[in-house]
């Protein structure tokens, strides 16, 4: 007898089906008396009595499910074949999980003969624990579908307690992400403060010498204002100047000019632009625009032009963002009432003076909202950068030559075998509690100005 | 209709079996109208009548909406603005427009009541603008109110004082015609009767076309009233006529309040 959670969380759906069809039949059988009235429809007497049946016992369950492995581990531990065990560490480990592997039926015998006296003793902790945890749950789901069954009365308002609890439950499933998001900023944070005692945040922020693997001679540097410069310079400079002119005159002829028929094209494929995976954005840019942008500089007598070259990682990029500015700056068009247009055109301006002098500014409150919005994400993008941009922190406004971004150091730094205590490895998340500061700030100021915006015209 | 008591002897335009679709919906049937050039003309009738449809053909506001189409003929001192040789752009800069809801551009005073001359090339330097802009909002009875804060943004003005932007917005192109689309239906009795005392100014200036619901209003600021119904042209005459002796039974029983 093992624990199975799946099948134990089978086993109390089908009771809790049972109890809905019992608490149904009772608040049923209620009615049919002469001169009651139930409050809720039986159905919702069934959905109270299974919910109170299920719930308790599925939480139990889940609890169970990460606790016992540790309980059945420790009673093998006190059991007189574990003295025998090695003292330490990985061995001992691999000793255990071989034992509990055979135990559990999941290997046919033992690879390592210290496992083998162990196995008994584990089957018998497993076996234990099994019983202890089904007879606990089936005991809580069923005083739990008893205490529902009895509180079952003509006047008993259980409609509003079932909606009560199914809010609940859509309150935990939007806690979820937030919840997500405030550990990881958590994590992100202790990791960081853990590298802030080896490094000053003053280094971090204002150094100018980015050289975290330097080596023993000498001492490593994490001065970031290379990388930030590397990031403004492909997110928020190259990538801007490709997407924000292609964007807007995408929206303005989506808008103004194109036929329903090409819009009701053409805006759907931009959209699914939006989601090519940007690895597939990666492949292109460091395949095929870098290495002709490269030979581009080099016929054009640039020095050290490289493959890895900001402009490569920055046009692509911005080519990545155009559906993005597209979209908002469509939506900020077609915010602009058509009154606007109208008195414009009455006034007898062309349709292209009305668009540049009239809409667009009209627009440009949302538009500036939707760019910053694309700043923030561009700076936050990785792929593209790991691909094109190249690892090398160099201060530069040449554009030829290779930069390196936030993120495309912060994947250097994490891949491969590390220790999780060395500056190096730290500095990671120290960058990570950089950006996503600025992307967090980026994006209250854009929606503020959005939100703004759209107020003013409704 | 009857016509026989008409006194227009140079009409600013003519309009002559005017039919307007809406894809397949006849929204405008044989409507003939002239416009006099030193009068103020109404267009009453009850909603869905086509008054407005028919005002927004004056000066092909109408091309603006795709499924719009437009029959029969209208001419503006003799042409037709319909001809294929008509330049729309230099249309509407003859025929001017305000609408029922005032919509300043989200710019300063004096960019919206400059933006019309500018886009036509009327002002070649910032003296001339300053000029022209004077003068159009002088003549919309806003200067006074808005001298010292002409670089404020339209936008901040109150109702009326935004649809007296507009008016001087379209007087600034110095058209020759100007059509309003129900200008006072948004704003409060004040600030209405400052617009139909400046519709009073107005006139001799320029043609002007009203469209309004309120018949007090079109007897008050109007010499022609057209009566419209159904989109069809039901009575057009004088406005004293239309009001106190009407020749139409459509027409009498809609002044006396029966419907509409």
């Amino acid at each position: 007898m093992t624990f199975n959670a799946a099948a134990l969380l089978l086993l109390i759906a089908g009771l809790a089906l049972i109890g809905w069809l019992a608490g149904r039949a009772r608040s049923n059988l209620l009615a049919g008396r002469a001169g009651t009235k139930l409050h809720s429809r039986p159905q919702y007497h069934g959905w109270y009595v299974a919910l109170w049946l299920f719930a308790p016992a599925a939480l139990f369950l889940a609890v169970w499910a990460s606790v016992s492995p540790a309980l059945i581990t420790n009673q093998v531990l006190t059991s007189e074949a574990a003295q025998s065990l090695p003292a330490y560490g990985f061995e001992r480990g691999a000793v255990l999980s071989d034992a509990r592997n055979v135990a559990l039926g999941n290997q046919a015998k033992v690879r390592m003969p210290a496992a083998a006296p162990l196995v008994k003793p584990y089957a018998d902790a497993a076996h234990k624990y099994a019983w202890i945890g089904i007879a606990a749950m089936l005991a809580l789901a069923l005083a739990g579908g008893l205490y529902a069954f009895t509180r079952i009365k003509p006047d008993f308002r259980a409609r509003t307690r079932v909606e009560k609890i199914v809010m609940l439950v859509l309150l935990l499933a939007s806690l979820v992400a937030i919840l997500t998001t405030f550990g990881i900023v958590l994590s992100l944070l202790f990791e960081s403060i853990r590298f802030f005692r080896l490094v000053s945040p003053a280094e971090l922020l204002f150094g100018t010498e980015w050289a975290p693997t330097s080596g023993a001679p000498q001492p490593d540097t994490f001065g970031g204002i290379p990388l930030f410069w590397g990031t403004i310079l492909i997110g928020a400079i190259i990538a801007m100047i490709v997407a924000i002119p292609i964007g807007m005159m995408t929206a303005v002829y989506l808008t103004q000019y194109a036929a329903p028929v090409v819009r009701k094209w053409v805006k759907p494929i931009l959209e699914i632009l939006a989601g090519v995976p940007t690895v597939v954005y990666g492949y292109f840019a460091a395949l095929t625009v870098a290495p002709a942008l490269r030979e581009f500089a080099v016929m054009l007598g640039i020095p050290n032009a490289s493959t890895e070259s900001a402009l490569a990682a920055g046009i692509v990029m911005g080519v990545m963002i155009i559906p993005f500015v597209s979209s908002m700056a469509d939506d900020s068009i077609n915010a602009v009432p058509q009154a606007m247009r109208d008195g414009s055109l009455a006034l007898g301006a062309t349709p292209n003076e009305t668009i540049r002098q009239v809409l667009i500014p009209a627009a440009l409150p949302g538009v500036m909202g939707g760019i910053l919005l694309a700043v923030s994400r561009a700076i936050g993008e990785t792929m593209i950068v790991v691909m094109a941009a190249g690892l090398s922190a160099n201060m530069t406004a040449n554009p030829f030559a290779s930069v390196t971004t936030v993120t495309a150091q912060i994947v250097k730094l994490l891949t491969g075998d590390q220790e999780f205590d060395s500056a190096k490895t730290l500095a990671a998340f120290a960058l990570g509690l950089v950006l996503f500061i600025v992307t967090l700030l980026l994006n209250i100021v854009a929606l503020r100005i959005v939100k703004k915006y759209r107020e003013a015209y409704e | 209709m009857t016509q026989d008591d008409l006194t227009i002897t140079d009409p600013k335009m003519k309009a002559h079996g005017v039919n307007v679709f809406y894809g397949e919906k006849q929204a405008i049937n044989d409507v003939s109208i002239d416009v006099g050039t030193d009068l103020v003309t109404a267009f009453i009738g009850p909603s869905g009548c086509g008054k407005s449809t028919f005002l927004r053909s004056l000066n092909r506001m109408n091309d603006t909406v795709a499924s719009a189409r437009v029959t029969g003929q209208i001419e503006l001192d003799g042409e037709d603005i319909y001809a294929p040789s008509m330049d729309v752009v230099q249309l509407r800069a003859r025929v001017g427009m305000v609408f029922q809801k005032p919509n300043p551009f989200p710019k300063s005073i004096y960019d919206n009541v400059g933006y019309g001359p500018r886009i036509h090339g009327l002002a070649p330097n910032k003296a001339d603008l300053d000029v022209i802009v004077e003068r159009a909002l002088v003549r919309a009875g806003l200067w006074d109110e808005v001298k010292d804060r002409l670089q404020e943004s339209g936008t901040a003005l109150s109702g009326g004082q935004q649809q007296r932007l507009c008016i001087a917005r379209a007087i600034a192109v110095d058209p020759e015609v100007i059509l309003m689309d129900e200008p006072c239906s948004a704003l409060d009795p004040i600030a209405t009767a400052k617009i139909e005392e400046l519709i009073h100014e107005l006139r001799g200036k320029y043609a002007i076309v009203i469209v309004t619901h309120n018949m007090q209003q079109a007897a008050r600021v109007s010499q022609r009233t057209a009566f419209f119904h159904l989109g069809t042209l039901v009575e057009y005459g004088k406005t004293t006529d239309i009001f106190t002796n009407p020749k139409q039974e459509r027409t009498k029983d809609y002044i006396t309040g029966r419907y509409g």
